[in-house]
């Protein structure tokens, strides 16, 4: 089972921070692979001014492609890290031209435009890219969006980390969700390595999802051009979540009412009920069944988890004002914030999701059974 | 026979019928409760003369015949009474002395049943023993990594969805401006289908309507039960118990009169109201209630005479087209209850279900499509319908919920299968192999009526006389004299047993596929099959 990490933090941190904390998980994932999304980032690139940033590995050829690309539609490279690495990777770590890192001034006719058609067009410009990789099996891209980078690679998380020097000045960010990957399921793929992000929101699971093929059956029909990819039967829980908040106009608050829905006798009794009744009926096709924890983080930089309903997968959220982390195992939030009051580590159960708003001043438990914000 | 008895071309042997009654003399009492169960008089008590020869020790005398004469059953050959091979007989012999034995041969009755150029009508089934159903597999079993889940153990929510589901992103806008939202009501997925009032007794609908009572009041199991054409007692339509019940309304318009007349007094809504267009077991054929069984209570209901038969015609007369008739009445029957009631057609397996289908997605109101496969079970029917018309359940379901994904639209309209789910015996496995095939909810009909009152009938054409009112269990008849035989508390009790060991057997085919809170409607990854022809045209996977 993959060990989960996930913090925020008011002072920029080193990605280390986070591999370190699942070395300590090392026993729950057996080093096949690393994930890392970092965004509210530190160092040079907040300066950037919501330039979007291009993550992804390419080949010596892809990166000649990309460029030709990118120069094409009129993108300009405005900042990026250059990752040197030695010659012979370490054991167990493909051999790999480019890890790239790199922030874009925008095309100059993207001036004006609305932000949904800014966001729409580098979600199209980063499926495209995805697309002319795979045709030449030249680039993988995780990412293509403002403040966000995401790294992953097959190997054990610490090995990767120093091979990849995460340890560099340069990249720091406020708030990273890491996932050490315990391979299962299908062939080693790093579109199917977690976190998985689209438009900001990024979420990363523990678990099967045994409800996969019907859900990625509905999303795929929604017609919208994201949803598409599914090399893990985790990937469908960042789509819905993108699907509630974008879509459907739902807060996080309501996330847990699509996937695991309140059964008939609690919605009864909800202040909410009718309204949530009807939504678990429109959003049937959504409900999962875990076992399944979902850890994410949301476009406005909040973090969240939440269980299936049979909680059946472990997670922890504890910290101090300014610094908090939500993992796997007590151990992994032990290493990260050793001095924080334990007293108030909070486990969430199969009706809660924990929240932890871009302020990070408290771990807010959102019961399912409460009544919900207002709709706007 | 006697010997100068006369043959004629259709005289029948004993041994040409479909079923031969086996009598012992020697362990008769002549009691008569033979004879006297038989619901086809294919049994007679009868004389039979006997010659023995008798040679006395030591030749005192000469040998001589002495003639004895002694009374015993004798099976009739006239095709008007052959032996249906229900074994009442047996069931009440004290003495098991009676038996019927099926003929070792196929038997010649077939041919000479049509006397009078009456092609045969019977009930029953369909008298295929085999199905697609009972080969599917599960496969896919969650164990890579994690344990399955636990059947006895952890919560289920086994219900389905019925009524028209919106898409997520128009339900929330309507609610946002408190529009009109379909009423979608949340039932148990295993259905008893329709079987009006007319085609079963009083006492097996009662113990049906008790049975549901209890599952839904005393073991919270909203299980919903349809009527069939033919209206429904006045005082369950004035009850609360309405509401778990599912209205139907066909060609023949039989009951309706008493329904409408019934709606300011209503206390619930009706569950649903079910508008049938086609049957399975006779696709394009209209339903049929022979006069044996329209006695004074079933006209009184159907607001027709005693004693004539009730054919509906095989449409919708008063209407143009499919299209316009679905449209219409789907319409009409919303007005009727305030646009609270879910309204859905039921058509049979065809072709053109996916026809049928298309026109539904595009009609708001539409609240789910009901098909009925192939191997349904009937009150009555030519026996050439039965047998050789119609389209199996399995593919056409599953057509029609590829087709609903294609428009992004599955289980938006609910696809409730119907037509030989468990005809074998594997309720919970058919079910589960629809429902992961596409389907939102089963109906059973034969299986219930064998389950829960002891239905004989059986796929090699034993007993199959429902629609002559002669059921010898008294679950098809309207004479007092035979439905009197069945104990409505007795069916009421083995219904919530087949539901309670359905609930049990279908959590038990979920948990290991990690299923527990929503049905696995569509969860076509879970089947397999092995026969390569049918994994392909069912899109599931093929396992040897
Ligand atoms: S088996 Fe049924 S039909 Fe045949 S003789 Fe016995 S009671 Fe009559
Ligand atoms: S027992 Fe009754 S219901 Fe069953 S097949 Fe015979 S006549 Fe029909």
């Amino acid at each position: 089972m993959c060990r989960l990490f996930a913090m925020t933090s008011e002072e920029p941190q080193t990605p280390m921070m986070v591999i370190q904390a699942l070395d300590v998980m090392r026993e729950g994932h057996d080093g096949s692979g690393v994930g890392l999304f970092f965004t509210d980032l530190g160092g040079p690139f907040e300066q950037l001014n919501g330039a979007p940033i291009l993550s992804g590995i390419f080949s010596n050829e892809g990166l000649k492609r990309l460029d030709r690309f990118m120069m094409d539609v009129g993108f300009m490279t405005k900042y990026k890290i250059s990752i040197k690495i030695p010659k012979k990777p370490p054991a167990g770590v493909p051999r790999r031209d480019i890890y790239l890192v790199r922030a874009y001034e925008y095309p100059e006719d993207w001036e004006g435009l609305t932000d949904k058609e800014i966001q729409h067009r580098l979600l199209a410009t980063r499926l495209q890219l995805r697309k002319m990789g795979e045709e030449k099996q030249d680039m993988i891209v995780f990412s293509f969006w403002p403040d966000v980078i995401m790294i992953k690679e097959i190997g054990d998380p610490i090995t990767v980390a120093e091979y990849l020097q995460l340890d560099r000045s340069d990249l720091q960010a406020r708030v990273m969700l890491a996932q050490g990957r315990q391979n299962t399921n299908y062939a080693i793929n790093l579109y199917a390595c977690h976190p998985f992000f689209i438009q900001g929101v990024a979420t990363m699971t523990n678990g099967e999802n045994t409800a996969f093929v019907p859900i990625r059956e509905f999303l795929m029909s929604r017609g919208f051009p994201g949803y598409i990819g599914y090399q893990s039967d985790s990937e469908v829980f960042t789509h819905i979540l993108h699907y509630s908040l974008y879509r459907l106009g739902l807060g996080i608050e309501w996330y847990k009412h699509v996937i695991t829905p309140l059964q008939d006798e609690d919605l009864e009794d909800h202040p909410n009920g009718s309204f949530l009744k009807e939504l678990k009926h429109c959003c049937r096709k959504m409900i999962i069944d875990g076992p399944n924890c979902i850890m994410g983080c949301l476009p406005d930089k909040t973090l969240f988890v939440v269980q299936d309903r049979k909680k059946l997968r472990p997670a922890v959220v504890g910290g101090k004002p300014g610094l908090y982390v939500i993992s796997s195992e007590m151990c992994g939030l032990d290493a990260a914030v050793p001095d924080r009051d334990k007293s108030l580590d909070f486990q969430p159960m199969h009706l809660d999701t924990a929240i932890i708003r871009p302020d990070r001043q408290e771990v807010k438990i959102c019961r399912q059974t409460e009544p919900l914000p207002p709709l706007h | 026979m006697s010997a100068n008895g006369t043959i004629a071309p259709s005289s029948l042997s004993i041994k040409d019928l479909p079923w031969q009654v086996h009598w012992d003399r020697d362990r008769c009492t002549l009691c008569g409760r033979c004879t006297a169960v038989c619901p086809v008089h294919a049994i007679e008590l009868d004389v039979f003369r006997q010659r023995l020869v008798e040679t006395p020790l030591g030749l005192t005398r000469e040998p001589s015949n002495v003639y004895t004469v002694h009374y015993g059953i004798r099976q009739k050959t006239d095709p008007a009474h052959a032996c249906i091979g229900c074994a009442m007989c047996n069931l009440v012999c004290p003495n098991d002395c009676i038996m019927p034995y099926r003929s070792d041969e196929a038997d010649k009755l077939r041919y000479h049943i049509n006397r009078g150029g009456q092609p045969r009508r019977r009930g029953g089934r369909r008298n295929v023993p085999v199905g697609i159903l009972d080969q599917i597999k599960f496969t896919r079993i969650s164990m890579l990594t994690d344990p399955a889940l636990d059947a006895g153990r952890h919560e289920f929510e086994l219900r389905t969805l019925l009524g028209r589901v919106l898409p997520p992103e128009k339900n929330l806008e309507l609610q946002r401006q408190q529009g009109w939202i379909p009423p979608v009501r949340e039932i148990y997925p295993l259905m008893i289908g329709s079987m009006s009032f007319g085609a079963l007794s009083p006492n097996m609908w009662e113990g049906l309507q008790m049975g549901v009572a209890y599952l839904n009041e005393e073991l919270g199991m909203p299980v919903r039960m349809a009527t069939g054409e033919g209206g429904c007692p006045p005082r369950l339509l004035r009850s609360r118990f309405l509401k778990y019940v599912i209205l139907q309304i066909a060609s023949g318009y039989f009951g309706w009169d008493e329904i409408i007349h019934a709606l300011p007094e209503m206390k619930e809504d009706p569950c649903a109201v079910e508008i049938k267009y086609g049957q399975g077991a006779k696709p394009g054929d209209g339903g049929l209630l022979m006069w044996y069984k329209v006695n004074e209570l079933i006209a009184a209901i159907r607001g027709v005479p005693p004693g004539v038969s009730l054919p509906s015609p095989a449409t919708h007369q008063t209407k143009y087209s499919i299209e316009e008739s679905v449209a219409k009445m789907i319409q009409s029957m919303y007005m009727a209850w305030g646009f609270r009631v879910p309204v859905y057609p039921k058509i049979s397996g065809t072709s053109t279900a996916l026809a049928v289908l298309n026109n539904l997605t595009r009609n708001p109101y539409a609240a789910a499509l009901c098909i009925d496969g192939e191997d349904g079970g009937t009150g009555a029917a030519y026996n050439v319908s039965m047998d050789h018309m119609g389209y199996p359940i399995a593919s056409n379901i599953r057509d029609c919920y590829l087709n609903l994904a294609r428009l992004g639209m599955q289980n938006e309209i609910p696809l409730i299968a119907a037509g030989g789910v468990g005809k074998r015996g594997n309720l919970a496995a058919n079910a589960a192999a629809l429902i992961m095939l596409g389907a939102s909810a089963v109906q059973i009909s034969k299986y219930i009526m064998q389950a829960a009152a002891g239905c004989i009938g059986s796929e090699s054409d034993r007993c199959n006389v429902c629609n002559v009112g002669l059921c010898p269990k008294g679950i098809t008849s309207q004479d007092p004299r035979l439905y009197r035989r069945l104990d409505p508390e007795k069916v009421a009790e083995r219904v919530v047993d087949v539901f309670l060991s359905f609930d049990t057997e279908l959590k038990k085919i979920m948990a290991p596929l990690g299923r527990s809170t929503s049905l696995p409607i569509g969860m076509s990854d879970a089947l397999g099959i092995n026969d390569k022809a049918a994994a392909e045209r069912l899109q599931i996977s093929f396992v040897v």
